[in-house]
């Protein structure tokens, strides 16, 4: 592995009774492109909310790039900045077109100008196939193409990591690809990713690492290829069973 | 009803009205703008001075508010806002009063509208690096504003109306006026009228222009 860009260390996490995050222990390389997957209530969206501290942990450690995650305030808002988040729901600011929606961290957070933003958001916007929706609302575009902007919005900020919390369970079955598509030629780029999802194809295309959770712990962390054909664990070979019969 | 109107200065009683809603509304906004966002910042000093400044205000009869500038503010106190007039005074102190009456109500009605926007617009504000404030200038509250065109139309018409309680402390505006005349002439139910219709012409176009730019604002989701 490449040296660790972001670490978690014996995070912990309670949600009421229910313990979400147990001693959740992993390092995520430059470069590196892990796939999280599990059964839903596992944890696993949240720890990757954990990540930008859209969820606040309760013990343990979380550090990016070697820092240690802000508590509030203005150096969190800094890191958040250089952390992409692209969620399940997109998200896109639905006030503002789709060029704003691009040019408006970059604008406020980095202090661009924006002349400039605008012409690396269009670039952006191209790479992801939606350049000519660009003064367009999100509404008037469909969920794959909201989703795509959503993944330029995030790469407008220049993130060292970018996080993906089920970018695709909100997707029409053929907008998948499109949406996949993007991700798998950022992995190719060298990008650092955490992917929660449910697809098990981007995992074997583009993940270094698959790493299974279960009951708010991690089971288990494997190659993808290994994972797949060889799992370690009962939980694991359970759960690919139910999913890889279809 | 010709030589009320000639006798009268009816239109400038009205026009004292328009000046009493015109600034209290303004007051009323950016003060309730202040108060809300406190009370949906994430410090809990602030969260629970903005409910104090609501539940004060939003439960104390405006009467009451503004017989207390004037009687317990002005002549106990001796804060004069006029010192050159006793009803320049007044009306200042009936704006003030205004203002922080209404700013309680605009509070809330720009709170309802911030429940309009899903959580996932403040989460992807902060996650792409932008402050409190930032997401709040520019996802939140230009949000809220167009999720709460409606109940800020009705707070604006309430406010209207609530200026006729200026008259207690002897404002000249429309009520004011409407009390001398009932006093001093006969046919008090054609006065009535008079008055009645000139705050229908005040409130309706401008319930109807709400209704239509919150349509017209709507944010499509």
């Amino acid at each position: 592995m490449t040296e660790p860009l972001v670490v978690l260390k014996d995070v912990n996490k309670h949600f009421g009774d229910l313990h979400v995050l147990r001693d959740i222990n992993l390092s995520i390389g430059k470069g590196e492109v892990v796939v999280v997957i599990g059964p839903s209530g596992s944890g696993k969206s949240t720890l990757c909310r954990t990540i930008n501290r859209l969820e606040t942990i309760e013990s343990g450690s979380i550090t990016i790039d070697g820092q240690a995650l802000p508590e509030e305030g203005k150096e969190l808002a800094q890191l958040r900045a250089d952390v992409g988040m692209v969620f399940q729901s997109f998200n896109l600011f639905s006030h503002k077109s789709i060029l704003d929606n691009v040019t408006l961290g970059p604008i406020k957070a980095r202090r661009t100008p924006k002349a400039e933003a605008e012409k690396r958001a269009m670039e952006l916007l191209e790479r992801v196939g939606v350049a000519h929706q660009a003064q367009k609302l999100p509404a008037q575009l469909s969920g794959g193409q909201q989703q795509r902007v959503a993944i330029a919005r995030s790469l407008a900020m220049d993130p060292k990591v970018m996080l993906f919390d089920e970018p695709t369970s909100a997707l029409d079955p053929e907008m998948i690809n499109e949406v996949l598509d993007v991700m798998v030629a950022l992995a190719k780029d060298g990008m650092t990713m955490v992917v929660v999802t449910h697809e098990m194809g981007f995992a074997r295309k583009a993940a270094n690492r698959v790493v299974f959770m279960a009951d708010g712990a991690i089971v288990e962390e494997q190659e993808p290829e290994a994972f797949f054909t060889a799992p370690k664990s009962d939980r694991a070979k359970d759960f690919l069973g139910k999913i890889l019969t279809h | 009803m010709g030589d009320i109107l000639s006798k009268y200065d009816v239109l400038g009683a009205f026009g004292m009205t328009v000046y009493l809603a015109f600034f209290s509304a303004i007051g009323s906004l950016l003060l309730g703008t202040v108060v809300g966002i406190m009370r949906l910042s994430p410090v809990r000093v602030l969260r629970l001075l903005g409910t104090g400044y609501v539940n004060i205000f939003r439960n104390t009869p405006l009467t009451l508010l503004v017989v207390l500038s004037v009687l317990g503010l002005t002549y106990i106190l001796g804060l004069n806002l006029d010192p050159s007039s006793i009803t320049g005074n007044a009306s200042r102190w009936a704006i003030v009063m205004l203002s922080i009456y209404h700013a309680s109500f605009v509070c809330e009605a720009l709170r309802s509208g911030v429940n309009t926007i899903p959580a996932g617009q403040a989460e992807a504000a902060r996650a792409i690096g932008l402050t409190f404030g930032q997401s709040m200038r520019e996802v939140l509250l230009p949000q809220a504003f167009r999720g709460a065109i409606a109940p800020l139309g009705s707070t604006l018409i309430a406010l209207i109306k609530n200026t006729t309680v200026a008259a207690v402390v002897g404002v000249a505006e429309a009520a004011n006026l409407m009390a001398v005349i009932i006093e001093n002439e006969t046919g008090g139910l054609v006065v009535f009228l008079v008055f009645a219709i000139g705050f229908v012409i005040l409130t309706l176009p401008l319930g109807l222009a709400f209704t239509s730019l919150s349509r017209r604002l709507a944010v499509k989701r």
